[in-house]
């Protein structure tokens, strides 16, 4: 069956459009000639609305989504996301609130700021917190650069070094060279955890800081944790959290009393922010008093009138973006915390943590686990079936998931587990749905067996089946070409 | 047995709790942490009390009244964020949850609607600009600047020099330098008040990596950017030209002027003012830099039965495979900002983008022409502007600003800080939102001030 959903520029008719616009009421001026465009934009497609509409919902149903099935992407925390929020953020004072306009006439806006601000630094035990970093990659950024001010400031000018354990997610190692900093890498243990005589060989007066995701990526807990800040700070450096995983541990352990310095929140993780297909993301930042200084501005306090007020910091590394973050994610994220309270986020990771462990120990005997332990929000098998023919790996189970109506987990990651499935069923899932995809894992567990080619094959009922990703790469078709998609059709 | 169910997003009941716990073999979810050192966990959280929805409507609904919106006023502020019409049918589509709930397309099979429409995006933004190639977006127009920058230090590597025009938004200058602080590089060209292109090209040397420009600049005015490219590239270096893209339904883009990059702020495609995001930061360059992007891109393959198909591609570049190999750290894009962008392109389609451009020029112009008659009142954008001018004015900004606040018009941005060599100055931006009524009210209080 051909399921092709043609492109926008396929459905273009020329003479159409799908707005209604003011008309001109004013004098005109003349355009100035010399400035105008030259090729009269006649790729630009033309619908009408109701051709618009028809044609992104038809797409819409080609994606699976929360919203449609269990999406269990370890790492990502996709939870679902209340329909409150998406009400709330839309409200005219917060999404039709111009970002410069007088503080005077923004205070609603600035309150919830500075709430969240102290919501979110109490929830993590930070001190001070802000807001303006625009993703998770972009907090641990904001970060590092504040790690390098802070150690500049104090005339510590040899610490160049970052570590980062081998099991972190590709972003740490990223955003250490993005801050001119080198990576050195610390071995972990059998839990993934990290290995301790490593640590100590490594740290030095190089050392500016250590990037740390506790939850790690194998989804435990480092039960070190107490030793390895110490170690590190011993050896003058700073603790980097990375809050990825911190949907484990709402109301469980505080970071900064743990002894982080700093920490990025995904609020698109943790705080149900929607992901949106890829974006926007929110990654607000938490740090002790003694990195306070140091952050990205604006950030909002109490002015002594009692009025709520911008400033920035005094040694600011900067901004990291335009304006004051992305304040559409803010809203959902404090209408979160205020519909759940304290008992209600502790809740959250009590049954985060029981949900991932029960998807693990009844599937532990087919799917062996990384590391044989009682694990956090999220459990690491390995796609290694006994019986199964030597080809049938992790990305079959994954696609033959797919048939069974399910998002596949996370796969291949952490890079330290051979054929790693990472499941991550977060806490707004059911005991029913998890059994239902518990049931089709044990399913496929017996397929890769007895059926290897139902595996191999799969998916047969997704909008498409397997692609050829080296294609994509080798002869790369970037932008609607009528003649490069005619080409590929007809292959 | 007493059903004990904390909030109404969590779905396990007390009797399953208990069911699960046993399947583990631990009496009680304590006793999944036991990790966790014992002397810190479970500390208090010191938060308010939960509210219910009613009492969250209510109390969300208060804090918005508080805000001036482009709802209950009228606006001409602009500085980078732009009150522009966005179609209903933009929304109607964000909120589908198949678009808004979903993660990064990671499963391509199972995310063609994401896929697809990113690879509209790409297709639409690479038309309205000119340019060869569009990425799937950066977090907003700032942030494109500086991976803009990024890149152009990669692909003339050993350069050390970026050189940045004054013109370019004074926020995304910062963002630039906050970026970069780390690097061994030169951010340079801006210092001056007044500085032109020309003082900025003057600049670049065998040293600079790129020049950034942008057109029309933070004061509104357009340039002509025709043969800039070829000199920037006489000199090794590469063109970034920062853009407005409603603009580009009536003027020169980038492309046509030769620019090695373009980016933009992608806010008035179709998306809010949300108190200054999310918004949408668009990159597009030239092909034969694909594999120096960074950030997600969008790319056709066909599946095994040899349907086409849309997947994320040249993923090679990207921070999850090359780890500290790779020069910049970002994972996700502004997906939903991106769709956004796309559904509003495909509303206004080519009459549509052309009536809007046309539309700001007229009323701005309208506006200026009403303010210069004005006495005490003179436009400082020499030159031809689009949709903003910067004025100066009889009195200091804020008390300008404060009799249009008191007649429930929001007004310009304040110059003073960024441009104090402009004496008292306001920027105004007038778009297709403000009415010949909005814009003769707005020029009755400055004759009133004045």
């Amino acid at each position: 069956m051909d399921t092709y959903d043609p492109h926008i520029y396929e459905l273009s008719s020329p003479g159409k459009h799908g707005t209604n616009l003011p008309r001109l009421d004013v004098p005109e001026s003349e355009l100035p000639a010399d400035l105008l465009r030259q090729d009269g934009m006649n790729d630009f497609p033309e619908l009408t609305e109701p051709e618009v509409i028809r044609h992104y919902t038809r797409i819409s149903q080609r994606n699976a989504s929360p919203d449609t099935c269990f999406y269990p992407l370890g790492s990502c925390t996709v939870k679902y996301n209340p329909r409150l929020h998406e009400e709330v953020a839309r409200y005219a004072g917060f999404a039709a609130a111009h970002p410069l306009q007088d503080a005077a006439d923004s205070q609603g806006a600035l309150r919830l700021i500075y709430e969240l601000q102290e919501y979110l630094g109490e929830i993590a035990g930070f001190s001070d917190v802000s807001l303006q970093p625009a993703a998770g990659a972009q907090g641990e950024f904001t970060g590092i650069l504040a790690f390098r001010a802070y150690h500049l400031d104090r005339g510590d000018h040899d610490r160049l070094e970052v570590l980062v354990p081998t099991a972190a997610h590709g972003t740490n190692p990223a955003t250490a060279a993005m801050a001119g900093l080198k990576v050195i890498e610390v071995k972990g243990h059998s839990c993934g955890g990290v290995d301790m005589d490593d640590l100590r060989a490594k740290v030095s007066p190089r050392t500016a800081g250590m990037m740390l995701t506790n939850p790690n990526t194998l989804g435990l807990f480092e039960n070190q944790i107490l030793e390895v800040c110490e170690i590190v700070h011993g050896a003058g450096g700073l603790m980097y959290g990375d809050g990825a995983n911190f949907n484990a541990i709402l109301g469980i352990a505080k970071p900064g009393e743990l002894g982080f310095d700093f920490m990025h929140y995904n609020l698109h993780k943790t705080f149900t922010t929607p992901h949106g297909g890829g974006g926007p993301g929110s990654g607000a930042v938490g740090c002790t008093a003694a990195l306070a200084p140091f952050l990205p501005g604006p950030r909002v306090r109490v002015a002594d009138d009692g009025s709520y007020e911008f400033f920035t910091p005094a040694k600011s590394i900067g901004r990291m973006k335009a304006f004051h973050g992305n304040f559409g994610m803010l809203v959902r994220a404090w209408t979160y915390i205020r519909t759940l309270g304290a008992e209600g986020l502790r809740e959250v990771s009590e049954i985060a943590v029981l949900n991932a462990n029960y998807v693990r120990v009844r599937l532990m005997d087919l799917y062996p686990q990384a590391v044989e332990r009682i694990c956090m929000h999220e459990a690491v098998l390995k796609g290694q079936i006994v019986g199964a023919p030597k080809d049938i790996r992790t990305l079959d189970i994954a696609k033959r998931l797919i048939d069974y109506g399910f998002h596949p987990p996370t796969i291949y990651f952490p890079l330290i587990v051979p054929e790693a499935l990472m499941i991550e069923p977060t806490e707004t899932e059911g005991k029913l749905t998890m059994d239902t995809f518990i049931e089709a894992m044990r399913q496929i567990a017996r397929e890769a067996v007895e059926t290897p080619e139902l595996l191999r094959e799969a998916p047969t009922k997704a909008p498409v089946r397997r692609l050829d990703e080296v294609r994509a790469a080798r002869q790369p078709i970037l932008r609607y070409d009528r003649e490069a998609i005619a080409r590929v059709r007809a292959e | 047995m007493t059903i004990r169910i904390m909030s109404h997003y969590i779905s396990i009941t007390e009797a399953e709790r208990a069911e699960m716990l046993q399947a583990i073999g631990v009496a009680s979810t304590d006793d999944l942490f036991v990790d966790v050192p014992a002397e810190k966990r479970f500390p208090t959280l010191s938060l308010p009390a939960p509210m219910s929805e009613p009492e969250l409507v209510r109390e969300l609904l208060a804090m918005s009244g508080q805000n001036a919106n482009t709802l209950s006023q009228s606006i001409f502020l602009g500085a980078g964020a732009y009150n522009h019409f966005v179609p209903a049918a933009v929304d109607q589509i964000l909120r589908r949850g198949e678009f808004f709930t979903a993660y990064t397309p990671y499963q391509p099979e199972i995310s063609q609607g994401t896929l697809q429409s990113i690879f509209e995006y790409q297709s639409l933004i690479a038309s309205l600009t000119g340019m060869e190639i569009a990425n799937a977006s950066h977090y907003d127009g700032a942030t494109a600047i500086a991976e803009a920058a990024i890149m152009a230090l990669n692909v003339t590597r050993g350069r050390r020099t970026i050189v940045v025009a004054r013109g370019v938004n004074p926020q995304y200058r910062a963002v630039l330098r906050t970026y970069l602080q780390a690097l061994d590089v030169t951010v340079t060209g801006d210092e001056n008040p007044g500085a032109t292109i020309d003082d900025a090209l003057a600049m670049v040397d065998d040293q600079t990596a790129l020049l950034i420009v942008q057109s029309p600049d933070f004061l509104g005015r357009m340039h002509d950017l025709r043969g800039l490219a070829e000199k920037v590239q006489a000199k090794g270096a590469l063109l970034c030209v920062h853009f407005d893209p409603t603009a580009l339904g009536l003027f020169q883009t980038p492309g046509e002027v030769g620019a090695d990059i373009a980016t933009a702020e992608g806010q008035p495609l179709g998306i809010g003012l949300n108190f200054g995001g999310p918004y949408l930061g668009i990159f597009t360059t030239r092909q034969k830099y694909v594999h120096k992007i960074a950030g997600r891109i969008v790319g056709i393959t066909k599946d095994v039965d040899g349907q086409m198909a849309y997947v994320l591609t040249l993923r090679a570049r990207e921070q999850d495979i090359r780890r500290e190999r790779a020069t910049s750290n970002i994972c996700t894009n502004q997906a939903l900002m991106a769709l956004a962008s796309t559904v509003y392109m495909g509303l206004m389609g080519k009459q549509g983008m052309r009536k809007v451009a046309e539309l700001c020029y007229q009323h701005a112009h309208y506006a200026a022409a009403e303010i210069a008659k004005l006495p005490g009142y003179r436009l400082l954008s020499d030159g031809t502007f689009f949709k903003e001018f910067a004025v100066g004015l009889p009195r200091p900004a804020a008390e300008v600003n404060a009799a249009l606040r008191a007649q429930g018009i929001v007004g310009g941005y304040d110059l003073s800080a960024d441009e104090p060599q402009l004496g008292d100055a306001m920027l105004l931006a007038v778009t297709e939102m403000n009415s010949k009524a909005d814009i003769d009210r707005m020029v009755g209080v400055l004759r009133d001030v004045g």
